[in-house]
């Protein structure tokens, strides 16, 4: 399983294994991360698992489709790299990836 | 003898499980048990009418969480129980196999369930309720073979159904009693607009429909209204409310309205019981009153305050209500609550397109918004409702203007 690191804002890093094919907002989700909120569990419409790829990682992380795009555009603190953590699925290329989790969701 | 301490948790969908991870984050020690009376660890709902029923997500996905975060939780699953009786005198609940466990804090999590319908022939083979993963099985598998679907009942989950089930290739009719769908919960606008959604779509809408008989041969055929009119059908789904699960509480003399009675803090009317979710009658001091939601959002927020209240920690659960609803191309996203409104204003175009916003103001304050394919509308409503400024509804409504100058 590829192993995702997250760091909080507050800087606590979490190493963990996340499934291929499952998002980096569940691999958050199941080890109890608790930058991600994710009210809606992963529909794409809430914003509240909003999460800043590390630039290293950007390329193979992917682009946010246009839905995406346009609820990454009204977040108050947006970063070249932001996606919604429930739209980027894991994929094997992905094992050593870094995000970063902003310091609020809301 | 030492007193152990022992949360016992009654359900397990979205309340519960947030509620037991917030527990251990905020540092509960104790043991957590959690009963379910269905057999499936906790899965997603909102998916059960839309993507699981259209066939497009598998069972695999559902599930609300991986099965090794419980176990790192360290919480003890009883499934397919039921408990009967709450007994506040003992601190012990009874379940239906007669066992009886011992509980420090009890968590209320029971939910809603659905409101049935007392028709002839409601018992035949095909008729099906929606509201839990058991349900849509059954409703999967009538679907294999049927070529006509008759819903009863003209609110979301009954929309989202007709969506559902036309992708699947079955011809749906609708029948709603009111004049119009989604009444108790949209403005005219809307509705209206979900009705030319539906026809463009190929489903048949009828307003006014009072069902008063399924018939069939052992198998539903036909659904017949007060107007003696008949559908046929291979399948019908009702969809006409739910009912909170209070008796448990009303009989453990907790104090019931609309919902489990609780306050800010998720806490009844027993010190050592807390309640969240569907079940609640809560207060909200944005809204200003009491009320009882049926919303993901609302069951994950309130179980944060119910298991910080069982750690000892004072944290008020007040959160803007919001919701959401898929069928066909359509994201509906609707904040705030429109009830009271004086006037409705559109941003968009509600007679053509598919992406519109309908605002609700009183008093020259927006205090909900209805949002149809408009992410962006949504995200700035929600601001736009909290910041609880006077509204200029010119400016709101020209879509020349861009909606994030709005906010102060
Ligand atoms: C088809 C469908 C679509 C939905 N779509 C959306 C949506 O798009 N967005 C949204 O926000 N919300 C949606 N909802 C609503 C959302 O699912 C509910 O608000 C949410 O599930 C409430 O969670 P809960 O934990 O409070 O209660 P529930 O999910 O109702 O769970 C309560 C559980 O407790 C069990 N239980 C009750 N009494 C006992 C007992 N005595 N002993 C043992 N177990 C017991 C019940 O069987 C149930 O499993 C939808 C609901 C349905 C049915």
């Amino acid at each position: 399983m590829p192993a995702i690191t997250y760091i909080e804002f507050d800087g606590t890093k979490y190493h963990v294994d996340v499934a291929v094919g499952s998002s980096v907002m569940e691999g958050a989700l199941n080890n109890m991360i608790d930058g991600i909120v994710a009210e809606c569990g992963g529909c794409c419409v809430c914003c509240t698992c909003h999460c800043i790829i590390d630039p290293d990682w950007a390329e193979i992380a992917g682009e946010a489709n246009d839905e995406e795009q346009e609820v990454l555009e009204m977040l108050d603190v947006r970063t070249e790299t932001s996606r919604l953590s429930c739209q980027v699925q894991v994929t094997d290329e992905m094992d050593g990836m870094v995000v970063r989790l902003p310091e609020s969701q809301y | 003898m030492e007193v152990i301490d022992h949360v016992v948790i009654i359900g397990a969908s979205h309340a519960a499980v947030q509620l037991m991870i917030s527990l251990r984050q905020q540092g509960w020690l104790g043991g957590i048990t959690v009963i379910s009376d269905e057999l499936h660890m906790p899965y997603q709902r909102p998916p059960l009418s839309k993507a699981y029923l259209d066939g497009s997500v598998e069972e695999g996905r559902l599930a609300l969480r991986a099965p090794e975060m419980y176990e790192k939780l360290d919480a003890v699953f009883k499934l397919g129980h039921t408990v009967v009786a709450i007994d506040v005198a003992t601190n012990q609940i009874t379940l239906d196999t007669g066992e009886k466990i011992a509980y420090t804090k009890l968590a209320l999590c029971t939910g809603a369930r659905v409101r049935q319908l007392a028709l002839p022939g409601a018992e035949l083979g095909g008729v099906h309720y929606l509201r839990t993963m058991d349900d849509v099985k059954g409703i999967r598998q009538s679907a294999k073979n049927a070529k006509r679907a008759v819903i009863i009942g003209g609110g979301y989950i009954g929309l989202e159904t007709a969506a559902s089930l036309t992708k699947l290739g079955i011809k749906v009719t609708v029948l709603e009693t009111e004049s119009r769908l989604l009444k108790r919960v949209a403005s005219e606008q809307v509705s209206e607009f979900y009705k030319r959604l539906h026809e463009e779509e190929g489903v048949e809408i009828r307003l006014g429909s009072k069902v008063v008989a399924l018939q069939g041969d052992g198998q539903v055929r036909s659904v017949i209204c007060d107007d003696d009119t008949y559908s046929d059908a291979d399948m019908v789904i009702i969809g006409v409310g739910v009912i909170p699960n209070t008796e448990l509480a009303s009989e453990a003399g907790l104090v019931v309205e609309n919902g489990i009675v609780v306050d800010e803090f998720a806490q009844t009317s027993h010190p050592d019981i807390v309640a969240a979710g569907d079940c609640t009658f809560h207060p909200n001091a944005l809204l200003k009153r009491s009320l009882r939601l049926e919303s993901v959002p609302n069951a994950s927020e309130q179980a944060k305050a119910a298991a910080a209240s069982l750690c000892g920690i004072k944290k008020a659960y007040s959160e803007l209500p919001w919701f959401w609803s898929d069928q066909f191309d359509v994201k509906l996203q609707i904040v705030g609550i429109s009830q009271g409104y004086t006037e409705a204003v559109v941003r968009g175009d509600t007679s053509r397109d598919r992406s519109f916003t309908v605002f609700y103001i009183k008093d020259q304050h927006i205090i909900a918004a209805d949002c149809i394919n408009r992410p962006k509308d949504f995200m700035m409503a929600k601001k736009l409702i909290l910041q609880q400024s006077t509204i200029d509804v010119a400016a709101l409504v020209d879509e020349g203007i861009d909606i994030k100058t709005l906010i102060n």
